[in-house]
């Protein structure tokens, strides 16, 4: 039953799992919405406006319309991350949640599944709240930006997953910040979050062809723009192989983890 | 046979699993009867709560089979888990919620309906001697109370047999017994419970039967009063402080069946204590306290009172 390399197996008992955790975020909400949302809109708004008054166009739009989508990604990626890093594993290790859940009849791969669908969950407020300022500021209008509501879970599950191998073999909090410095903050800087790939060298724009942060800021923008994105199927492609591969190495991890 | 297959509630089998180069479980066989309360001891390190993990399903053996409520384990082991409840020994309440929703949440993982779960709250918090405090924050509850909310969160499935891992270690007398209390009214309404321990006065209050777990096996396994019987002398002596050494040395052999020296203390096992206690009495120096044999002396006859870590 525990086979530690077979493929994931889910039931319908992730949903009390879910629940567990969105019963507890909406005892936090306020103070939780405040510290997820409120740092990316001042980045973007500082940046957008105060740094983008000495630009020229850039990718053929003002700065701050340009940040704007690419915020949406950036603080999708790292909500999710958070949420997969820190939050999972004070749940899984800190305060042995899983451990209490793994002894009624829910598998592993539930509890994991459903802490999976939490991130993306909790991503998508992320994305929502930034939107709702864009839209609102006048950043965009175009109805194919509501599109960019639809891909904003792809992206939460697809940094969730990753964030959840961390997770699996971290033997402390602190070991999450290699995550970050190694991963994390290198795509914010290669993946057309904060300025186009096409000013990067050839070799790191190969590179950053094969970061999944770059598949979202390439669906995002021209949603965002009102715009079709031109490598749409590969993009999403890209997004969801890496949320499946990274869910099935988390899994692995888990269960050598927990169950041996 | 066929009626007590029926009445089995876990059946264990030449049960082994294996960490690198050790064999936490070697080749352990159990049956354990609706109804009873059954206690695994042993010390640290013996393989309880590997052997509790195994039977739960939540690791895999390397040999040997496991029946739980009727259903293979691990293949069946969350259908078998459903009619289960699991003490484990650290608390794991979760703490953001309060008493009440701990329960609430707990129940759903089971698939039960929050109408039914609410129904029985009331109830579990009565049972728990927690009734009042359904709003409580964890943090602001006991050790002793954390411990009884873990009970009734291990109840709130009405589950047929109860797991308790070292239920009751960390707590304060007051808190033991009325763990204890509560644990006989479980079994009062039928319920099985396996329990692992350390301690010889829980075992020998609570179990019907017990089996004595150490390095992986069971080195015995019976009634209490009948492990005592059978493996020790009824009557035991011990001398403690200044000259208890030396008599222990060139007196008791003679006078006690079997002798134990640790430290400056000694402890004489006899059929019948008088010659010994006549002895001490006649040299008057020698502090000593005579009882009868009980279960903390055959579990250190049979596992030894080398210290495990």
């Amino acid at each position: 039953m525990n086979g530690t390399y077979a493929l994931p197996r889910i039931s319908p008992r992730l949903v009390p799992v879910w629940r567990r955790n969105f019963l507890v975020w909406r005892k936090l909400a306020v103070p939780s919405m405040l510290g997820n949302l409120g740092d990316p809109l001042i980045y973007m708004l500082g940046l957008g406006y105060g740094l983008g008054s000495f630009l020229p166009a850039v990718g053929g739009v003002p700065y701050i319309v340009f940040l704007a989508a690419g915020t949406v990604c950036f603080s999708v990626m790292n909500s999710a991350t958070f949420e997969a890093l820190y939050s999972s594993f004070s749940r899984m290790h800190v305060q042995r949640t899983w451990d209490a859940i793994l002894n009624a009849p829910v598998a592993l791969d539930d509890i994991v599944a459903a802490e999976l669908g939490w991130c993306a969950a909790k991503s998508f407020l992320s994305g929502l709240a930034i939107m709702v300022v864009a839209w609102a500021l006048g950043l965009t209008s175009s109805l194919l930006s509501l599109w960019v509501l639809v891909v904003v879970p792809v992206i939460g599950l697809t940094f969730g997953a990753l964030a959840l191998i961390a997770t699996a073999v971290s033997p402390s909090y602190d070991f999450f910040m290699y995550y970050f410095t190694l991963f994390v903050t290198p795509m914010g800087m290669l993946c057309g979050v904060f300025f186009p790939i096409d000013g990067l060298p050839a070799a790191l724009q190969a590179v950053s062809w094969a970061l999944p942060l770059t598949h979202a800021t390439e669906l995002v923008r021209p949603l965002f723009l009102g715009e079709t994105p031109p490598h749409a199927v590969l993009n999403v492609a890209v997004l969801l192989a890496y949320a499946a591969a990274g869910f099935y190495v988390a899994m692995i991890l888990f269960r050598r983890r927990l169950l041996s | 046979m066929e009626s007590l297959t029926a009445t089995r509630v876990l059946r264990v089998t030449g049960l082994r699993k294996r960490y690198g180069g050790t064999e936490v479980v070697a080749g352990t066989s159990l049956a354990i009867a609706r109804g009873e309360c059954f206690g695994l001891l042993g010390p640290n390190g013996a393989g309880k709560t590997t052997t509790l993990r195994l039977c739960l399903g939540l690791i895999d053996p390397d040999g040997g089979t496991i029946e739980l409520m009727g259903r293979p384990v691990p293949a069946a082991a969350r259908a078998a888990r459903e009619r289960v409840g699991v003490v484990p020994q650290h608390d794991n309440i979760d703490p953001d919620f309060t008493v009440a929703e701990n329960l609430l949440v707990y129940g759903r993982y089971f698939g039960l309906a929050d109408a039914a779960i609410r129904s029985r709250i009331p109830d579990l918090l009565e049972f728990a001697g927690l009734a009042g405090r359904a709003d409580a924050r964890i943090q602001t509850l006991s050790g002793g109370m954390k411990r009884r909310l873990t009970l009734a969160r291990a109840l709130v499935n009405d589950p047929e047999v109860v797991f308790m891992d070292e239920p009751t270690t960390g707590l304060d007398p007051q808190a033991r017994h009325l763990i204890w209390e509560r644990l006989r009214s479980l079994v009062a309404q039928g319920k099985t419970i396996v329990l692992t321990t350390h301690f010889m006065d829980e075992a020998e209050r609570l179990c019907g039967r017990l089996a004595i777990m150490d390095r992986g096996r069971i080195i015995a396994q019976g009634r209490p009063r009948e492990l005592v019987q059978a493996h020790i002398e009824p009557q035991v002596v011990e001398v403690h402080g200044d000259g208890g050494a030396e008599w222990g040395e060139r007196e008791a052999p003679r006078l006690a069946a079997r002798v134990e020296r640790v430290g400056e203390s000694v402890f004489c096992y006899a059929r019948d204590a008088g010659p010994i206690v006549a002895d001490l009495e006649r040299r008057g120096a020698l502090a000593y306290l005579h009882r009868p044999a009980n279960l903390e002396d055959v579990f250190l006859k049979l596992t030894g009172r080398d210290l495990r870590d």
